[in-house]
């Protein structure tokens, strides 16, 4: 059994003066493609942004690719892709990938093999404040491939697109894993989980479960993901 | 610090400005607008016109670049873009010395602008170097470029970034010498002028324009110089990777 990719003991965030997370414990394993599932206000950006090392933390441990988070060597090997798109809109998409390459040290060649990634190609020459929310979405999506890193974290990359993108998007993170980066996906919406190895679900700051879908309905005895999660909360309360 | 990451963040800057052509003709044709204003206000040979033309040509890009980068970098801030950049290798250096070049270069591009105008269009005379009038005016939107940068940490939204103009520049134009001398004004107004850089920017261009390139100049240009050092330090300390 390799080490996990994330570990995250204890932690604890608080912001103003309220817990976001009273003290989560969890694991992401190594080459896994894990959900981060839960409603809105779980948790979940939050715990995302522990992981990359931008959020301020008041307590615990939060373990990257073996590394304290957010220290300098793991800046070449973490992708983030932020829930809003973090990238400029008064540039063109190739003109913010040829920026956020240059700044990860990739060749140009990177940035077109991004774009083929999230099949945005077609786009290149747009610029972004013109493209749909979806399109957007997906430039942030690429420039968090750009470096090819080991541990991809990425907070609701197909919100807001279409179903058939979503599978695409879906099947891309597999290949990815397959070429053995490790994904942490979030995500709100049940019907996504099943596309994961792993899952963790969170509600109200609280891991409320962990394990893979199978497990999870096994647990609860109920065939659809979305009751397991309803009889989850259930059983905690 | 890395070369190629601060080029990187300056070209985008300008690929920016490229793609917003409406500001880029504000910013050049702005200050040559309100130079021909001064001239045929007061006229071509009036004193007054010879007197206030130079310190106005230096301090423009000053105001310019203070207002151009502290709603850039505001716009980082909110976009995400600069919570992304803080997860990638860069250093915070590289991108305060990447917008100091982008619009340092834009800085270039205006006060030869406004200076080629006023020097050979509008009759406006100096004693001194007129390329040192230039460089002078380059430096000064260095300073306002790092000011804008580091005040921006305090706005939220872009009204509040623009109301830092009138309150973080205006007072210093009103208080640098320009309009009343230093020694003609109040004497706290005169100990506040002690502690704002734009004191010694207006004085390093009245001093250019009169040809008076004493130690006096030399000590401007050194005030100028660190402002712009500590006005980096100060934005630096601003950008944290870690925010709430």
């Amino acid at each position: 059994m390799t080490a996990p990719a994330i570990r995250v003991q204890g932690l604890r965030v608080v912001r103003g003066g309220v817990p976001v997370l009273p003290g989560l414990s969890c694991e992401v394993a190594a080459g896994s493609v894990t959900g981060l599932l839960g409603p809105s206000g779980s948790g979940k950006s939050t715990l995302i942004r522990a992981i990359v090392g931008v959020q301020k933390v008041a307590g615990g441990s939060v373990e990257v690719l073996g590394h304290p988070a957010g220290s300098p060597s793991l800046r070449t090997r973490v992708g983030y892709m932020t829930q809003s798109p973090s990238i400029y809109g008064d540039l063109t998409v190739v003109e913010n990938l040829a920026f956020f390459a240059r700044v990860a040290g990739q060749p140009g060649a990177t940035a077109d093999r991004a774009l083929e990634d999230v099949a945005l190609g077609a786009h290149g020459h747009q610029l972004v404040a013109s493209l749909s929310g979806g399109e957007r979405a997906r430039v942030s999506l690429a420039v968090a491939l750009l470096a090819r890193p080991e541990l991809l974290v990425l907070d609701e990359p197909t919100v807001g697109l279409d179903p058939l993108l979503r599978r695409d998007l879906w099947e891309l993170f597999h290949r990815l894993a397959t070429r053995g980066s490790t994904l942490l996906v979030s995500s709100h919406v049940m019907d996504e989980a099943d596309r994961c190895d792993a899952l963790l679900l969170l509600r109200e700051g609280q891991l409320l479960a962990e394990g893979t879908p199978t497990e999870l309905r096994e647990r609860t005895n109920e065939p659809d993901l979305d009751a397991a999660f309803l009889r989850l909360v259930e059983t905690v309360r | 610090m890395s070369l190629r990451i601060t080029l990187a963040v300056a070209l985008r800057v300008l690929r920016q400005l490229r793609h917003d052509p409406r500001t880029l003709v504000l910013v050049l044709v702005i200050p040559c607008m309100l130079e021909v204003i001064l001239q045929q206000l007061f006229g071509r040979d009036s004193p007054t016109f010879q007197q206030v033309g130079t310190p106005l040509l230096g301090l423009f890009p000053f105001v310019t670049m203070f207002l151009v980068t502290s709603i850039t970098m505001l716009r980082e801030r909110t976009a995400g873009t600069l919570e992304r950049l803080m997860t990638m290798p860069l250093h915070k250096v590289d991108l305060l010395a990447g917008y100091g070049i982008a619009f340092g270069l834009l800085a270039v591009l205006q006060a030869t602008l406004v200076s080629a105008l006023a020097f050979r269009v509008l009759g406006l005379d100096v004693s001194g170097p007129k390329w040192l009038v230039v460089a002078l005016a380059v430096g000064n939107a260095v300073l306002g470029s790092t000011l804008g940068l580091f005040v921006s940490a305090f706005a939220q939204t872009e009204f509040q970034a623009v109301q830092f103009m009138p309150a973080v520049v205006f007072p210093q134009i009103l208080l640098c010498g320009l309009f009343v001398a230093r020694e003609d004004m109040a004497t706290w107004l005169r100990v506040i002028s002690i502690f704002l850089p734009l004191t010694y920017a207006y004085d390093a261009l009245a001093r250019t324009a009169d040809d008076q390139l004493d130690a006096r100049f030399a000590l401007d240009v050194a005030v100028v110089t660190s402002c712009v050092v500590l006005a980096v330090a100060l934005g630096a300390a601003t950008l944290r990777r870690r925010t709430d």
